[in-house]
């Protein structure tokens, strides 16, 4: 297969144009001794019906090809209506490229500006740019704000953090300054918090809905933070949001969080095994000339036509080079799309309504757990979407069970810790109907059986 | 009269709404009960927007875009080439986009044979040992190599002095601010007259405390480096680690391997290379390519096989660590091996030949418009300047703003910085003659209406869907999203009434 459309007389033609005879002439600069007599030995080519071919066998050989998801852990099977696919499908949307000629890509800028704009709602902030790579460097992001903004350099996990996301810091921060402050009981204690915070520590980071599906005590983890002189990253999930708090605005006496992070992939994107995913980022007004990444914002045209435009470009890699607020030189653009248009669909209502169902069918799994013998929740507080099984055998083995009746039970927690082998980690979505809570329950008195 | 375009939260009204979820089909507990103690919120300023309005709010969007399946994009650097359609379908099987990143080995062999398969072709066109898919941008890739090369430093005990790395002056920006995000500090050094490397200024660069060079081949002016070979084998000397910005590898596919050229190690944009659409700005991904002696240090999770089943290695010990939530972009990656299988070794060979070709063509018919500062046959893309229109008081940013008016988009401008007034050209593979002639034909008749009618090019864009935007008040403005209308201020939230 090719997608060159010359022929050879026009090539003949193009060559004699340029005044070489052959187009190895073209070549000059390059030595010949590390010129490739022929090409790498790559498979194929291969038609659209071998592409087909091929790829389909993989892809069908996944079990999510035909199998009900139970899992979740950051990235979450969420229903995406079908005007979301057939819009980003668009080439005008798929194809272009950043917008750098905003006189012809307002498509692009008025489509970021609105994402911004419903994610600093959901987020209860004052600002969100137009998204970043993923929830994990969104996070690190965060941190590295932080530490420029405070002048400090120490960085706190507090509580249950996706333990890839702390992974991530790790690798950004080099392991250096940072201090995670392990959950109790799943959630994060107040006091055991404070024990770590001093005049060190840049900020704060703690999730809710946490690792384990819990909601966190957020205003105590503001007030502590604050009072320490750090920000607050709370790391977050846009589903939750429609329905709880946001962390961005002041509650229960305490001041909003200074940032608001997290993994935007359950507005409107399909899992794609955990890529591409979609980082948003939003903080307070305060922050934005510190902020990461690209942000589109209002302004007007020659005729006085309100239009959009990249602004505050001058942070960026390109002008500023090695004084650029982060390396970072995209955005995850078609995924900002995506999400604009699912959250345009559902609004404020369906938004919600995504929520609540979320909240109302993993309880009622959460509840028939309860009553199989040998199953308990690890934790006791409140939980959005998912919870935790303790189960009477290795989750790996419920897994399997699952596999053989043909539904995924949940994640094997024991993938991230040998002492959470029988911990598996359920998230029920909107889309799991009661028949299909009701074939999970009894995949788990299967595998509890099998003792 | 033409209805004014207006933003979501400027339509609808209360209580319109898109698709209905189905009711709820377990008991319906109040909240309270399920959520005890916590704090729901008490509004939700979304917009409330029926669906067919919602579809054509984005059509209408959609409509004031340029795009590479509309017309000739030449952005150079940008490698903007036809993104073929197989490759939205295949990442779109079922199979492959409701594959969960924690479903496990056993539940994901399709999914991990296509990142295998990828890693092995990549390093075979690189002509490197190990390829990590990890990394989700170029960016990221830069910053992941740039990590392994300290890893590799620091297993020598040379970790605290190799803290420099090397860019030349005509490198792209994210080189020196990743460099930075280690904490390390650059060196820039000048370019020859030529824009090559300058090999005394590399030579006096290079010292103990150099931890990398970072070069892009071809560079940015679209130059292949002809003295390559020595700049690797000084820079090894020095103890230093070579890295390849693979922005411009459109260049060099089926023709020359990276590895073959003294690199230890670099990045590939497959948004750029291998054909997956750019989507507005992302999503891309940045596989990196290493060497031998850097596969210790590769991102975890490695996919690796044995016995015919792939599993995640998620255990080694020199590893960098994690740089992705899961597993990088899959989806994009996908896309990237259908387009390579597609084309074969013949096809690719064939891409970055006619890339070259393409570049070499338009760079002649427009040196007689234009200035060509370099006049040596270019690689995949090349740069001219605009000063020679300065004396009709017209600017390469005037020349950009016409190109749109002729329904091509503008190339990039004013990069690389060693180049007055640039204009960076790459036409890439996909584009026939006749669409090189039609845009040569609109570049020699903007610079003759520079000269005649050098007003022509201070209005333009003419044509377009907006005129050129005041962006020195967005910047003093800021607004950074939408004011609700009043009209539909928050109400109190269902729920919270229940």
């Amino acid at each position: 297969m090719s997608f060159v459309g010359l022929s050879p007389e026009e090539e003949r033609r193009m060559l004699d144009r340029i005044g070489v005879r052959a187009f190895e002439d073209l070549l000059e600069s390059v030595p010949k001794s590390v010129r490739l007599a022929r090409p790498p030995g790559v498979p194929g080519p291969l038609s659209e019906i071998e592409l087909r071919r091929r790829f389909g066998a993989w892809a069908g050989s996944n079990d999510a090809a035909t199998m009900p998801s139970f899992l979740g852990g950051g990235c979450y099977d969420h229903y995406i209506p079908a005007a979301v696919n057939a819009l980003a499908g668009r080439s005008e949307f798929a194809t272009a490229y950043t917008p750098y000629q905003p006189e012809v890509a307002q498509g692009t800028l008025t489509a970021i500006f609105e994402f911004q704009s419903m994610i600093a709602e959901l987020t209860g902030t004052e600002v969100a740019n137009a998204s970043m790579y993923d929830g994990a460097t969104a996070t690190v992001e965060a941190a590295l704000l932080a530490r420029h903004q405070t002048g400090r350099a120490r960085v706190v996990i507090a509580g249950a953090l996706h333990p890839h996301t702390a992974a991530v810091l790790r690798t950004y921060l080099d392991g250096r300054d940072l201090t995670a402050v392990a959950d109790r009981g799943g959630q994060c204690a107040p006091e055991d918090l404070q024990s770590v915070l001093g005049d060190d520590v840049a900020c704060v980071i703690y999730q809710s809905p946490n690792f384990f599906g819990l909601i966190e005590g957020a205003p105590a983890i503001h007030q502590l933070a604050h009072a320490a002189g750090a920000l607050v990253v709370a790391v977050s999930d846009p589903i939750a949001l429609a329905l709880l708090e946001p962390p961005g605005r002041p509650q229960g006496g305490s001041a909003g969080a200074d940032l608001v992070v997290g993994e935007g992939q359950p507005l409107g994107n399909a899992p794609s095994f955990g890529g591409p995913a979609l980082g948003f980022f939003a903080c307070r007004q305060s922050l934005v000339r510190r902020m990461p990444g690209r942000l589109a914002a209002e302004t007007v045209d020659r005729d006085g036509k309100r239009g959009f435009v990249l602004t505050l470009q001058t942070r960026e890699q390109h002008i500023r080079r090695e004084k650029a607020t982060s390396n970072i030189c995209t955005n995850q653009g078609l995924l900002a799309l995506r999400a604009t248009i699912y959250m345009g669909l559902l609004g404020r209502l369906g938004m919600r309504d995504v929520a609540e169902l979320c909240v109302r069918k993993s309880h009622h799994a959460a509840t028939l757990a309860a009553a199989i013998p040998g199953y308990r929740r690890a934790h006791d507080g409140a939980f959005f979407r998912e919870f935790v099984l303790e189960c009477p055998v290795e989750a790996a083995a419920v897994v399997r069970a699952g596999r053989e009746r043909g539904l995924q039970p949940g994640v094997d927690l024991g993938l991230f810790h040998a002492e959470w082998k029988r911990w598996l980690l359920v998230a029920v979505t909107e889309q799991r109907s009661a028949d299909e809570i009701t074939r999970w329950a009894e995949v788990l008195k299967a595998a509890g059986g099998a003792r | 009269m033409k209805l004014e375009r207006r933003l979501l939260i400027e339509q609808g009204g209360r209580g319109h709404r898109g698709p209905e979820l189905p009711a709820c089909d377990v008991p319906e507990r109040p909240l309270a009960e399920l959520l005890p103690g916590v704090q729901l919120r008490d509004s939700l300023a979304l917009p409330e927007v029926s669906e067919p309005e919602v579809v054509r709010h984005f059509i209408e969007l959609s409509a004031l875009n340029h795009h590479i399946d509309r017309g000739f994009y030449p952005l150079g650097s940008c490698t903007m080439k036809h993104n073929p359609k197989i490759n939205d379908e295949i990442a779109a099987l079922p199979g492959f986009a409701l594959a969960h990143p924690l479903a496990g080995a056993a539940a994901s062999q399709g999914a991990l044979r296509v990142i295998a398969e990828l890693e092995d072709v990549l390093a075979k066109i690189t002509g490197f040992a190990a390829v990590t898919t990890q990394p989700a941008a170029g960016a990221q890739g830069e910053m992941t190599g740039l990590l392994m090369i300290r890893a590799h430093h620091r297993a020598r005990g040379e970790g605290e002095r190799r803290t420099r790395v090397i860019v030349p002056d005509s490198a792209h920006g994210t080189n020196p601010a990743s460099v930075h995000l280690l904490g390390w500090e650059t060196v820039t050094i000048p370019s020859e007259e030529h824009a090559t490397v300058n090999l005394e200024a590399l030579g006096r660069a290079l010292d103990e405390r150099t931890a990398a060079v970072m070069l892009t081949v071809p560079n940015t002016l679209g130059l292949f480096e002809p003295r390559i070979l020595e700049v690797t084998r000084l820079a090894h000397q020095a103890g230093a680690q070579v890295y390849l910005d693979g922005a411009n590898l459109n260049a060099l596919v089926g023709l020359v391997r990276p590895g073959d050229l003294g690199f230890d190690l670099m990045h590939i944009n497959v948004h750029k290379t291998f054909s997956t659409p750019h989507g507005g700005g992302g999503p891309g991904a940045g596989p990196v390519a290493v060497a031998k002696h850097l596969e210790p240090y590769l991102p975890v999770p490695v996919v690796r096989e044995s016995g015919g089943r792939l599993a995640l290695e998620f255990d080694r010990r020199e590893s960098v660590g994690r740089v992705h939530s899961f597993h990088g972009n899959f989806g994009i990656l996908v896309r990237a091996l259908t387009y390579i299988l597609s084309l074969g070794p013949e096809g690719l060979a064939r891409t970055s030949r006619t890339a070259i070709l393409n570049a070499n063509y338009l760079m002649r018919r427009l040196a007689s418009s234009y200035e060509l500062p370099h006049a040596e046959h270019c690689m995949h893309e090349f740069v001219l300047s605009g000063r020679g229109l300065r004396k009709y008081g017209v600017k390469t940013l005037d020349v950009a703003k016409r190109l749109l008016d002729f329904g091509v988009h503008a190339p990039t401008v004013y990069f690389p910085l060693i180049v007055e007034e640039a204009l960076m050209i790459e036409p890439t593979e996909t584009e026939t003659l006749d669409r090189l002639d039609h845009f040569a034909g609109a570049m020699e008749r903007i610079a003759e209406e520079a000269r005649e009618h050098p007003e022509r090019l201070l209005d333009a864009p003419l044509t377009t869907p907006s005129r050129r935007l005041d962006e020195g008040r967005a910047a003093r403005e800021l607004k950074l999203r939408w004011a609700v209308p009043a009209a539909s201020a928050p109400a109190r939230e269902p729920a919270a009434q229940r």
